[in-house]
């Protein structure tokens, strides 16, 4: 059972650190925690449904698409809002606020336009029966998920670690002004950041069905809680500390769900606190904030 | 042409006192015109609500407006102190006083156990408090705990029930947030929390004790809300933990308070009185509509108004109570 907890809980984790991926490059490049973060990712998950539903397109395809689409929504929006924003005095506070109306104003668009019923995709589009590993039966889903997951996971470490326009990132990651300093489009660099940042929520969002059972316009909330967990957990600004952090959360995760499982609930949320308190920075990190 | 020394002393200590004056009075306006519409408007509740309101956006002031820490969990103490209410009538089959007392018990033992939370910044601390108020509420809303906080099916206090008495407790809890606000706003400690709050460092290098004056506001924003909380259910009696720790309650306060401008007294009452009016005017039978303005009102003000109604007065130099 133990083991059986764990290897799941790999696979689980995962999904997650996928879901914290978009949030914390966002955060690393633009240090503004997106609260709305969540409500993209359910806004991936209806495009899923209806991709689905309409054109029968396959989750995977539907994956492919999120990426175009959050760099077409996400460069529109980082102009609108984050330059005007950058003006004013207190700006991780009055960002925090912002992303909070846009995320209660994508949840009441959303329950507007899709009603409150729950939305599932058929599981049997990623394949029929479950997976045996060991000692571990899980939903095939969950495979898919972790593989786009780990793909992602590298996707965006050759892209900050083997690209010149990464290296610009990871520029403006370390020192906004400086980077501004050396002639870099900072604007330009990180609503490509917060576009990409968008397209991972979408492609999270493509898996939420399949991982969290089903989707109603308000899952942003809890979901943004889990992924903000996980990137504390890891590190904040650091992509590769997510995967350590989602891997945490989904093992403890489903070890509560094995052997406490009316609490398990609570555990995002705890985790979240205790890693602030005790260790800030994260588990890779070094100070990267003043906490 | 210089004036003497002892004149000028005079005339500011009169214009200290005219401003600690007319904030009284603005206190003492809403009070009694609160105290009054009961006996002139038939619908109790809703005017329950705006004390509710007017008391939970000045409780917000004093943590957010004079220290710079937005709890975005500010609900936790509500629901604490709702539920510090519930549990005492329930099993100590204790009376309202001894009820309230619980519930303020209840909001302080939530925020002495949160004090660690003072350690983080920012959108830190306002994230982690979001997340101890949902946890919280986990807890209180677990089917296990069902003997002790009747879980997720919620409580009813029929027995203690007493609409006019539960109203004026929460009218005089109202008079005394806003004494609170307006002594913080006239005196040393709210000037010293104000410097902490702009720069830490140099206040605590001024002699100011930081860590105590952001305890002390903290509790005492929570001891706000619990008070509010224990009245809420006193006045309502039949409640569930959803209702007890709606993140909604969170939402209004912080709307509330940055649309009418933070450190102010009038600033958070000109925001439930508006926006809390309008919200009631158009009625409720829609509530994603209202999620979606209030959205976008947020994201319009912090884009264009980002120290509130009251601002528009400040910035060109007039005194704002």
């Amino acid at each position: 059972m133990l083991v059986s907890a764990i290897i799941s809980g790999v696979f689980f984790g995962l999904f997650f650190t996928l879901v914290g991926l978009g949030l914390n490059l966002v955060f690393g490049v633009m240090r503004i925690v997106n609260l709305a973060h969540g409500d993209f990712l359910m806004l991936g998950a209806y495009a899923a449904v209806f991709l689905f539903a309409l054109l029968g397109l396959h989750p995977l395809t539907s994956a492919a698409i999120m990426l175009a689409a959050g760099m077409v929504i996400g460069i529109p929006i980082y102009y609108l809002i984050v330059p005007r924003l950058a003006r004013a005095r207190d700006v991780e506070m009055l960002s925090l606020i912002l992303f909070f109306g846009m995320s209660q104003m994508i949840e009441a668009i959303a329950s507007i336009m899709f009603g409150n019923n729950e939305r599932s995709l058929p599981a049997r589009l990623l394949g029929v029966g479950p997976v045996q590993i060991l000692s571990a039966r899980m939903p095939r889903a969950w495979v898919y998920s972790a593989a786009v997951s780990a793909v992602c996971v590298v996707l965006v470490y050759l892209y900050l670690y083997r690209t010149r326009f990464g290296t610009i990132t990871r520029a403006v990651m370390v020192s906004r002004d400086e980077a501004l300093a050396t002639g870099i489009d900072v604007d330009f660099v990180s609503a490509v950041a917060f576009g990409l940042g968008l397209a991972l929520a979408g492609i999270a969002g493509v898996f939420a069905p399949f991982m969290l059972g089903s989707v109603t316009p308000n899952i942003g909330g809890t979901v943004i809680i889990a992924a903000f967990a996980v990137i504390v957990v890891g590190t904040l600004g650091n992509p590769l500390g997510t995967v350590i952090g989602g891997l945490i959360y989904g093992i403890s995760l489903m070890l509560m769900q094995t052997y406490l499982s009316s609490w398990a609930n609570l555990l995002p949320n705890l985790l979240l606190i205790l890693v602030l308190l005790i260790r800030p920075e994260g588990l890779l990190g070094h100070r990267v904030r003043r906490a | 042409m210089p004036e003497p020394g002892g004149n000028r002393v005079a005339r500011r200590r009169r214009s200290g006192a005219l401003r600690i004056a007319g904030d009284l009075a603005i206190a003492a306006v809403v009070v009694i015109v609160m105290g009054v519409a009961r006996g002139v408007y038939s619908n109790e509740l809703l005017l329950f609500n705006f004390i509710m309101f007017f008391t939970l956006a000045q409780g917000l002031n004093v943590v957010y407006g004079f220290t710079g820490y937005l709890p975005f969990g500010y609900v936790g103490f509500y629901g604490a102190g709702a539920y510090g209410f519930a549990l005492a009538v329930m099993h100590l089959h204790a009376g309202p006083a001894l009820a309230m007392l619980c519930a303020v018990a209840a909001a302080i033992l939530l925020g002495i156990i949160l004090i660690p939370l003072l350690r983080l910044s920012g959108a830190y601390f306002a994230i982690a408090s979001l997340a101890a108020a949902q946890a919280t509420y986990e807890v209180v809303a677990n089917p296990t705990l069902e003997d002790v906080t009747k879980g997720p099916y919620g409580v009813s206090l029929t027995q203690v029930f007493a609409p006019a008495a539960s109203y004026y407790t929460g009218l005089a809890i109202l008079a005394g947030t806003l004494l609170l606000v307006v002594f913080l706003r006239n005196g040393r400690f709210g000037l010293s929390l104000q410097a902490i709050r702009e720069d830490s460092v140099s206040a605590e290098m001024a002699g100011i004790s930081v860590v105590r004056g952001r305890i002390i506001a903290s509790l005492a924003s929570a001891v706000i809300a619990g008070l509010v909380g224990g009245a809420f259910a006193w006045h309502i009696s039949v409640f569930y933990p959803d209702t007890a720790f709606d993140l909604g309650v969170s939402i209004f306060a912080v709307v509330f308070t940055l649309f009418g401008g933070i450190t102010t007294l009038s600033g958070p009452l000109l925001g439930v009185l508006i926006l809390y009016g309008i919200y009631n005017w158009i009625g409720i039978t829609l509530p994603q509509y209202f999620q979606l303005i209030y959205g976008a009102l947020i994201m319009v003000l912090v884009l264009f108004l980002p120290n509130g109604l009251t601002s528009l007065l400040t910035s060109r130099g007039i005194r704002v109570p």
